[in-house]
């Protein structure tokens, strides 16, 4: 999860085709600008390598969401016809596991779902009140952004504007948050 | 990373060579000698328990079985041999059939280790039919003709039921309809694949889909009846609305891991070179997703009977958890250690699916695990309390497994080893996730 929240003064290069700014992003490291992120109307294979983003831990996460569902589930099941109130129907044991596999299975699967529904919305920075960072709002569409946070750069903003174009940037802006 | 290795080039023959059909012969030769001396100890009633437990409870299960002689183990044992492996070699089509229907590009580039499995269908058939003959009164207690007769003690009204659909014509043309329709497909799929590698285009494709979806139509009947044929007529008094597709997923998660273990064996081997990190991956993820059907179809059978809690259903399982002094209880759990625990837990992380010798280990696990699935499924209703693990259970899986490996092999040697004019090879070749 980097940081998505942006601030301050960023230069936004907009490109218009994913080849360009997959090779954009090589030539710009290259010339030792730091980029914030690239946003994109569509995944693009290998850009997250590119960018060197470090692995994903989503999976760790949905794993832990779906284990707290498991531990929910048993003790939801053990608490209530194990001990609260035993019950013996069908004539199997009041609290017989086999039985309640459904439900654990089912509520793995919903806080595990659940979960991953709020770790999107955190890890993007979304949610009801949040006001949503647009950098270009043609990256809902058809252009591809490369987002360079100012402060985080040694470099003049001229000279990245001219690597930004060199690297096949159609256009260069500046956005203030 | 996607597309960052080499490659040498699309035209690769595999040559199977005087040294591995060396090795597999003896590994047949190997697999008849144990048997041989698995049915001398069993002749000579060394190791059999005929005094311990003939009164166990379930050890009288279906009344008027014939007498049981050491002969009915041999045969239980090539009956359980073929059906693990017509399943394993009829995945082969399924794979390539749901492929081609769902237009999938990834799967080309070992397209052929698919094709090359259902090469061994016309023996697995031969051995069934012959079997069927030798020993079909051992192995299957429907066929005896006491059961429809009213006036024999012996009458079964709820058997002399099932007469319109278990009797021994209809049961034949059954099982000549299977293997033809299943054989027969995949050669028209198979010859149109090596007419498109010389002439190319996209006609052979298109009518590969056609094929490959007719092939989807019938087994989707026949994977069912079959596993009513082959497996759930054993125990004839017994049903499960479930059965058809238990044997399915169990059938398909054995091929899912014979490819896999067949394209990393390959891999390693130095041949297949253009099948990367991405493919096998999403192998592993094929094997991990069905290993998890599997033991949801298991499971739901399961639960069923046992919170229906019905007699006439119960038994199943009565029979495989006490029954027979309680023989059938470690292959049971070994099959489902085998079959959901391990490889369940081995295949999880995204490493894993991209180790080669962490993929083999899962891909072993399931192989074997489902051997013990058929293994708990034919053998309380043929052999009962005189099962085991000898000689003659490993000798015959050998046999069979060597002969299987040696098709595949001679499928492998006879056409190029990638596809080279199939319409989706290049996206194949560079499959990324």
């Amino acid at each position: 999860m980097s940081d998505v929240h942006g601030s301050g003064k960023f230069l936004v290069g907009i490109f218009d085709d994913d080849d360009v700014v997959l090779q954009a992003v090589k030539e710009v490291k290259n010339a030792g600008v730091r980029i914030h992120e690239v946003y994109t109307p569509f995944p693009i294979h290998g850009l997250d390598i590119a960018l060197g983003h470090p692995r994903s831990r989503l999976g760790i996460a949905a794993f832990m969401f779906a284990l707290s569902g498991t531990l929910t589930a048993l003790a939801l099941t053990y608490y209530t016809e194990g001990f609260d109130w035993p019950m013996i129907v069908g004539g199997k044991n009041s609290y017989s596991p086999i039985v309640y596999v459904p439900i654990i299975f089912e509520l793995t699967v919903l806080f595990c779902a659940l979960g991953m529904v709020g770790t999107f919305l955190i890890s993007n920075g979304m949610g009801p009140t949040v006001k949503p960072l647009m950098y270009d709002l043609r990256t809902t569409d058809n252009k591809f952004a490369m987002a360079i946070d100012l402060s985080k750069n040694n470099i003049v903003e001229g000279d990245i504007e001219q690597i930004l174009k060199d690297s096949g940037a159609a256009e260069v802006n500046v956005k203030q948050f | 990373m996607a597309s960052a290795h080499a490659i040498a080039s699309l035209d690769e023959e595999f040559e199977f060579t005087a040294e591995t059909k060396r090795r597999l012969l003896i590994g047949i030769g190997t697999g008849v000698a144990l048997v041989a001396i698995g049915a001398f100890l069993l002749a000579s009633g060394v190791g059999s328990h005929e005094t311990a437990s003939v009164a166990q409870e379930g050890g009288a299960h279906e009344a008027g079985h014939h007498a049981y002689k050491w002969t009915n183990r041999l045969w239980a044992n090539v009956w359980l041999n073929s059906v693990y492996f017509t399943g394993a070699s009829v995945i082969g089509m399924f794979f390539m059939s749901y492929n081609y229907l769902a237009q999938a590009g990834w799967s080309v580039a070992f397209k052929r280790v698919s094709e090359a499995l259902p090469a061994y269908l016309p023996i697995m058939g031969f051995v069934m039919l012959a079997t069927y003959f030798i020993a079909g009164h051992d192995l299957f207690h429907w066929t005896n003709p006491g059961l429809y007769d009213k006036a024999s003690p012996e009458y079964d009204p709820i058997i002399a039921g099932k007469s319109g659909f278990l009797n021994t014509p209809f049961y034949l043309t059954r099982i000549i309809l299977y293997f033809a329709l299943w054989y027969g497909l995949w050669r028209m799929l198979r010859n149109f694949s090596l007419q498109e590698d010389l002439h190319g285009g996209t006609e052979y494709y298109e009518k590969s889909v056609k094929f490959g979806t007719a092939f989807l139509l019938v087994f989707g009947v026949t994977s069912s009846t079959s596993a009513w044929d082959f497996i759930m007529s054993i125990d004839t008094h017994w049903f499960s609305t479930m059965f058809g597709w238990y044997t399915l997923a169990s059938w398909h998660v054995t091929g899912l891991a014979i490819i896999t273990l067949t394209v990393v064996t390959l891999k390693e081997r130095g041949y297949m070179q253009w099948v990367n990190e991405s493919h096998l991956h999403d192998l592993g993820k094929f094997m991990f997703a069905f290993t998890i059907f599997w033991t949801y179809v298991w499971f739901a059978q399961f639960m069923l009977i046992y919170y229906a809690n019905l007699p006439e259903e119960t038994i199943y399982y009565r029979e495989r958890f006490t029954g027979y002094g309680g023989i059938y209880m470690t292959p049971f759990w070994v099959n489902l250690f085998l079959c959901f625990v391990a490889p369940f837990l081995i295949l999880m992380t995204r490493d894993a699916k991209r180790t080669y010798s962490i993929l083999k280990l899962a891909a072993w696990c399931i192989i074997i695990g489902h051997y013990f699935d058929f293994y708990v499924n034919i053998m309380p209703g043929t052999v009962g309390e005189h099962a085991g693990f000898g000689p003659m259970e490993f000798g015959m899986i050998l046999i069979f497994a060597c002969g299987f490996i040696w098709t595949i092999y001679s499928q492998l040697a006879k056409a190029n080893l990638v596809p080279r004019n199939h319409p989706m090879l290049e996206e194949s070749l560079h499959h990324d996730i």
